[in-house]
């Protein structure tokens, strides 16, 4: 833990359990078992290739594990048969190359997953209590109706209102109607972690957030993530900054060769590294 | 004063200009007017012109052929239209079924039903589809079915063959970061492609769908075959009701030609606008 902050890292939110992924022949994820607590920021440093990016996609399962289990929130996320959509909802993810969607303004980035989540919640509690209506003319003791708050409308401008308190936080309000064609890699990638921020996510996972980035915008990204970071938000980076990794991060997990050869905080990590693939992987990057 | 003469003088300089730039083509236009019209004249005697576009004109505005053809323009119009978009939605489909990698059996299954509907489509002539569906398989299912609403059909079901194939260069063409943002938030797959991947790739195909748009004017041509009123249908029937092809068909292709062009005309105009809009983003 870093001193002078008076955070909190809780119990594990994501706990990674015998992960391994293969592609064909190729063994990219060689067993990792590993726990994401509540509230850590952790960073995942690496050579090229060594499975930083699968490791962290299969946390939301955008890759399927080979084996293993993910458990988040108390649910193994990495067996087929739940429903990942639910889930993905809570877990934020921010890529290399923003991706944010081109065919919608930069509001409507924001709002489309929280709408949608909106509506879909809305309509199937409406279904739910048709049922139970139904159900309730056969039984004894009723059931009751789950309460219905809002109508779609209200999530609507709900969403909109959040979005533009979030864009109001980056300084980027007046670029809300704007295309993402038209903005700068900086902006795009604030708005992308924006975008993650309004469903209001358990944890948010970051694929070299900056690497994508002229030098004179990596600043204003990074700024952002340690103010997410201060506010307790729980975080994973793959990232090739090791001077935010060290300043940033709880904790450092070195991966080479699809297994986390060495992790630590980032003292134990970068001033006294034991793995020696992990000493050259230093002596190479710093 | 000045200003007049200044002005003639450039009117002058543009005048010498223009013959400087193309003198050729003047030439060539001389040369090339003269034959022709001798040749037209020709044609205009041999043919007795004069006469057969009286028998047109009767044929057309005295006999009421006019009200047939507004008819025929509608149904050609109709099946062409309504049949791009019954094909827009069903190509749509298509190609969003194919795109899924097969990681199980279902979609492998869905991949087999679709492909073989793709084959069977662009496997046989439309108007082997027409004939089939018309005389063999809506009495067999004991449908009846106005002929136009039954080109419609085929010509829709036609359609989406060809553009669920544009319609997957299309996806492809959409950067797959864009599908991954969108399940990272957490829509579904269907979800995540209509709302963000088809829209993209429909604006990466509209000219190619423009091109589909005018083969499926003239395809529907064929729509006689099973007793549809086109504009075709209507030339056929006044040429055959006066015993005189030559006018009615030449008006028939002009017909065509003009409509062709200014479809042409409307897919430019649009790659125009969206080149334009790409550039301003
Ligand atoms: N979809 C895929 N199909 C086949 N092989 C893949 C696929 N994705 C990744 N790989 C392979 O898996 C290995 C690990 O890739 P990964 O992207 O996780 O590395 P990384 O540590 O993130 O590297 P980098 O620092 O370059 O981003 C690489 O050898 C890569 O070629
Ligand atoms: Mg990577």
């Amino acid at each position: 833990m870093k001193e002078g902050s008076n955070k909190k890292i809780g119990e594990p939110i994501i706990s990674v359990r015998g992960l391994t992924k293969t592609y064909g022949k190729l063994d990219v994820l060689r067993g990792i078992d590993e726990d994401i607590r509540e509230g850590e920021q952790v960073a995942i440093i690496g050579p090229s290739g060594s499975g930083k990016s699968t490791f962290l996609r299969c946390l939301n399962c955008m890759e399927d594990p080979t084996s293993g289990s993910i458990i988040f929130e108390g649910v193994d996320i990495a067996d087929r048969r739940v429903n990942i959509n639910t889930h993905r909802e809570h877990i934020g993810m921010v890529f290399q190359q923003f991706n944010l969607f081109n065919n919608k303004k930069v509001i409507d980035n924001i709002t489309l997953a929280p709408i949608y989540v909106g509506k879909r919640n809305l309509r199937r509690a409406k279904l739910k209590n048709a049922l139970r209506t139904i159900a309730n003319l056969f039984r004894k003791n009723k059931k009751e109706l789950i309460p219905i708050t809002k109508t779609k409308k209200e999530i609507v401008l709900e969403a909109r209102e959040r979005a533009m308190e979030l864009l109001r936080r980056i300084g980027l309000e007046e670029k809300a109607t704007v295309y993402p064609s038209t903005l700068s890699g900086g902006q795009k990638q604030r708005i992308a972690i924006v975008r993650a921020l309004a469903m209001n996510p358990k944890v948010i996972l970051f694929d070299e957030p900056t690497s994508a980035l002229d030098p004179e915008m990596v600043g204003e990204v990074l700024d952002l993530m340690r103010a997410l970071a201060n506010e307790g938000m729980t975080m994973v980076i793959v990232t090739h900054e090791m001077g935010f990794a060290r300043e940033a991060a709880d904790r450092i997990l070195f991966i080479d060769e699809g297994q986390i050869k060495e992790q630590g905080t980032p003292a134990e990590v970068f001033d006294n590294p034991k793995n020696p693939r992990l000493q050259e992987f230093l002596s190479k990057v710093l | 004063m000045s200003v007049k003469e200044n002005l003639f003088k450039r009117i002058g300089k543009a005048i010498g200009r223009f013959f400087k730039k193309h003198w050729i083509d003047l030439t060539v236009l001389a040369c090339v007017i003269p034959p022709i019209v001798l040749l037209f004249d020709y044609i205009y005697d041999k043919f007795r012109f004069a006469k057969k576009i009286k028998i047109f004109y009767d044929q057309f505005i005295v006999n009421q052929g006019y009200e047939r053809l507004l008819e025929g323009l509608k149904n050609t119009a109709l099946i062409a239209v309504v049949g791009l978009m019954i094909g827009i939605v069903i190509g749509t489909v298509i190609a969003v079924i194919r795109v899924i990698r097969p990681t199980n059996r279902v979609i492998k299954y869905a991949h087999n039903i679709v492909g073989a509907y793709v084959a069977l489509f662009r496997g046989t002539p439309i108007v082997v589809q027409l004939l089939v569906g018309y005389f063999l398989l809506l009495p067999i299912m004991k449908v009846q079915m106005d002929p136009v609403a039954a080109c419609i059909t085929i010509f829709g079901l036609n359609s989406g063959a060809y553009i669920s194939e544009i319609m997957r260069g299309g996806i492809n063409s959409v950067d797959p970061g864009q599908l991954e943002a969108a399940r990272a938030v957490g829509m579904p797959y269907s979800t995540s492609m209509l709302k963000i991947v088809v829209p993209q790739a429909i604006k990466n195909i509209l000219p190619t769908l423009g091109n589909e748009f005018i083969a499926l004017v003239k395809e529907t041509a064929v729509v006689g075959y099973v007793g549809a009123v086109d504009i075709t249908t209507t030339f056929q029937y006044l040429a055959s009701n006066s015993y005189e092809y030559m006018v009615p068909y030449l008006v028939m292709a002009i017909i065509y030609m003009v409509i062709v062009a200014v479809i042409a005309a409307l897919v430019k105009l649009m790659e125009r606008m969206l080149a334009k809009s790409e550039r301003r983003q």
